[in-house]
């Protein structure tokens, strides 16, 4: 069995408006350019996008921003795409702000299985507003709900044609996470290898949790997004 | 005091910040003064933790810089001997849970008990909060670093936060261009020392905070 695409588009394929999409990455680090790229490219809209940033200006998910197919943003810091503001200003797009350890524990929690968890970090502040607060051996914690999506975006170096994946450095952050909390996991690796060329001891994430590989077309050098 | 620049002062405020870090020890650096905290640490046992995903974060030479390693300011790093990289619910697990040592951060306001505001300035849309909240109700020591007052003069150490506060915990330690302070146990603001150049009526007529002198 072979998960390899020949195409992003190939890969999007099962994607609607509507949907919610976990998208991988620390701003462009780690974010899967490639099918991004091909998103932008797709008839769709309405979509509720789960990412630690909604891409910089005019790059990565900020052009699926500025095209206006992004309903809502779920989020830990907006702040590194200024169009991310106006739009908002603007009332074109409902953003939900979380603080990171949550945003990715809720992810965690949404891929295993969990309804929702009690966390310390927010409590008594604006951002607890509205959520249930309970008291737990005198500490008070906040109630985060879990996160899943319909379809996962992912970034990884190296898969094999069964899905075990291995990440690279930093590009690795909210990746493995969000590949175990999406009904359909899509991932770009620069290369992609036969099984038993991945050290097992190595895998980061263990195949079952892949539906889909393609090989990264757009990629982050020095130089900026460059298309190989 | 007056003949130092805005670069000099952040220095300064760096270079005290520093001596208080002995390993072994984990240290998460955030954006601004903090990050300058890594020019002046002496003891070769302290771990850098950043919360995209690496602990044993290093300075980088220009033909090295990789694009895909970077710290929490998305600025290149290196990889120090010894290093690990992990996802970002492992990172938030090692801060919430109290594994991270010590968080030095920046700050907009802290009033007089040691709680902070960090993340949100009233009036304009709230965009981002990245770890701020995570580190500080989990690092086992938390050291603010910020110039005494705002750019008109206003002071920073407040009765009260007019800000959204960052956490009900309140800090450890705040480091000025002025002075450095202490939290007591019952939450009060206690002046440790006067920075160089600093005198003691400048430092009560730019706080509003009281403090024990």
């Amino acid at each position: 069995m072979t998960k390899r695409k020949q195409s992003a588009a190939e890969a999007l394929e099962c994607v609607k408006s509507g949907d919610t999409i976990l998208v991988g990455g620390f701003g462009l680090i780690g974010a899967p350019l490639t099918l991004i790229d091909e998103l932008t490219q797709k008839d769709v809209d309405g979509l509720t996008i789960v990412s630690n940033n909604l891409g910089e200006s005019g790059k990565g998910l900020g052009i699926l921003l500025n095209q206006g197919k992004i309903k809502k943003g779920i989020g830990s810091y907006f702040t590194s795409n200024r169009d991310v503001g106006d739009k908002y200003q603007a009332g074109e797009i409902e953003l939900e702000l979380l603080p990171q350890g949550t945003l990715a524990e809720s992810i965690r929690a949404g891929g295993a299985g969990l309804g929702g968890y009690y966390t310390t970090t927010g409590a008594g502040t604006d951002l607890a507003k509205g959520k249930e607060e309970r008291e737990i051996d005198g500490v008070t914690y906040v109630l985060e709900k879990a996160i899943r999506g319909d379809v996962a975006l992912i970034r990884a170096h190296k898969a094999d044609t069964l899905g075990n994946l291995v990440y690279y450095k930093t590009a690795r952050n909210f990746n493995p996470l969000m590949a175990t909390a999406a009904k359909t996991v899509i991932v770009e690796v620069d290369e992609i290898v036969e099984p038993g060329e991945l050290n097992p001891e190595e895998v980061v994430t263990p195949h079952l949790f892949v539906d889909a590989i393609i090989e990264a077309k757009q990629v982050l050098t020095k130089e900026g997004v460059v298309t190989v | 005091m007056t003949t130092m620049t805005k670069q000099e002062l952040q220095h300064m405020i760096a270079q005290r910040v520093a001596k208080e870090l002995q390993g072994p020890m984990s240290v998460n650096l955030g954006i601004g003064i903090p990050t300058l905290v890594a020019e002046y640490m002496e003891d070769d046992d302290i771990y850098l933790h950043t919360e995209n995903g690496l602990l044993g974060v290093t300075d980088v030479e220009e033909e090295d810089i990789d694009p895909n390693l970077v710290n929490a300011g998305k600025l290149p790093v290196g990889e120090a001997v010894g290093a690990a990289y992990f996802n970002s619910s492992e990172s938030f697990a090692m801060i919430r849970g109290g594994h991270v040592d010590a968080a030095i951060l920046g700050a907009l306001q802290v009033d007089e008990r040691g709680v902070i505001a960090n993340w949100a300035v009233p009036g304009k849309n709230i965009m981002g909060v990245g770890g701020a909240m995570d580190l500080l109700v989990g690092a086992k020591k938390v050291y603010v670093t910020m110039t005494h007052t705002s750019k008109d003069g206003s002071p920073k150490l407040l009765k009260e936060c007019t800000y959204p506060i960052t956490s009900t915990r309140s800090v450890d330690m705040i480091f000025t261009e002025l002075a450095v302070f202490e939290v007591t146990e019952n939450k009060q603001l206690r002046l440790v020392e006067l920075m160089p150049g600093a005198i003691i009526e400048e430092v009560r007529e730019k706080t509003e905070a009281a403090f024990i002198e």
